[in-house]
């Protein structure tokens, strides 16, 4: 079975009070499920992988094929956890290490 | 080699000078080189100096543009003839068909805004597409719409935005990306707002360009036709000799 590719995303998100690693998540896949629905959120294998609440720094991966999908949807973000957000992307790299090494 | 983005369509109430300052301080840190504010054309003078001042404290530089909504054709020709030189770029915003279609035939037009929610008033087809590419028209998209609408109303936005965006790559009308947004937390950066294209299929070379290059190219060619030193295209004035 071919390897699927992942690329991880640093991102930052300006908002006034920092949400916890759920109520962020909830609002990245309600994002990605309103532009492509259930099956199309479920390709992208959004995942968390570490978080910052003091610099409220978040990093998930995905999959390569569906980055622009991804991207697209956390453009998309205006609220997280009822309250006004926005998310911009910091970093996008093929490994954790470069990631690290790009935002710090 | 280094990008240089624009973004033509900040929507800041001229009167509001701390919302503007916020807004336009967010820009700069976004590293947007270039914005413009739309002004109606009866804006006094020292709001555009004060604007302008704030542009150059945050380090952006401004391009003065004016936003028009014509009733008929003649309206149209009249304010272009008034106010074309007064601004570096001319938007305007196309409620009628008669209209969209003389602001697409009329060199002096730079952008063409549709309503986002009026989908009947979406008159970007073919034909028009055809009269914009003659002269030096773009497509501006606001991105606004896109963060805002929900349900629905976005999935019809989205799907007209897609098949104006395959008519005018046809016809290769420029297309411009623009925010369009009022409120501080819809400010995106360039990058992300250029993301955002790819909901209605522009790839992202095109994106970018949409963002950076298109939109530069607009108010290089301008600002040239507005210099006293501009006679026609292709011919400036270099050294002015003495009369004998």
């Amino acid at each position: 079975m071919k390897r699927i590719k992942r690329r991880y995303l640093a991102l930052q998100l300006e908002c006034e009070e920092p949400p916890s690693e759920r109520e962020f998540m909830d609002a990245l896949w309600a994002a990605a499920t309103k532009l492509y629905g259930e099956v199309g959120s479920s390709m992208a294998g959004l995942s968390l992988i570490n978080f910052n609440v003091e610099r409220k720094i978040f990093v998930v991966r995905s999959s390569l094929i569906s980055l622009p999908s991804v991207r697209a949807s956390l453009a998309t973000i205006t609220r997280v956890a009822e309250k006004e957000a926005a998310v911009h992307v910091l970093a996008i790299s093929g490994t954790l290490k470069a990631l690290y090494t790009a935002i710090n | 080699m280094t990008r240089v983005f624009a973004d033509l369509h900040l929507r800041i109430n001229p009167n509001d000078q701390q919302t503007a300052q916020r807004l336009l301080n967010r820009a700069a840190r976004f590293n947007y080189h270039f914005v413009s504010i739309p002004f109606v054309y009866k804006v006094q003078q020292d709001q555009i100096n004060s604007l302008k001042s704030m542009c150059t404290q945050a380090g952006l530089d401004a391009v003065l543009r004016a936003d028009f909504r014509p009733r008929t054709p003649d309206d149209l020709t009249h304010f272009l003839r008034k106010f074309r030189r007064r601004f570096e770029i001319i938007c305007v915003v196309c409620e009628s068909k008669e209209v969209a279609r003389q602001a697409a035939k009329d060199r002096r037009v730079d952008l063409l805004n549709f309503p986002s929610l009026d989908y009947h008033k979406r008159f970007f087809d073919r034909a028009e597409a055809e009269l914009a590419s003659n002269s030096l028209a773009a497509l501006e998209v606001d991105i606004k719409s896109l963060l805002v609408l929900e349900g629905p109303p976005r999935i019809r936005l989205l799907a007209n935005l897609r098949r104006e965006v395959a008519i005018a790559r046809e016809f290769h009308v420029p297309l411009i990306l623009s925010s369009g947004i009022t409120e501080e937390h819809l400010m995106r950066k360039p990058r992300d707002l250029a993301s955002l294209a790819y909901l209605f299929g522009l790839n992202e070379a095109e994106a970018l360009d949409a963002v950076s290059s298109k939109p530069v190219a607009i108010i290089t060619r301008n600002r040239e036709k507005l210099s006293n030193r501009f006679v026609a295209p292709g011919i400036t004035i270099l050294k002015e000799g003495k009369t004998a």
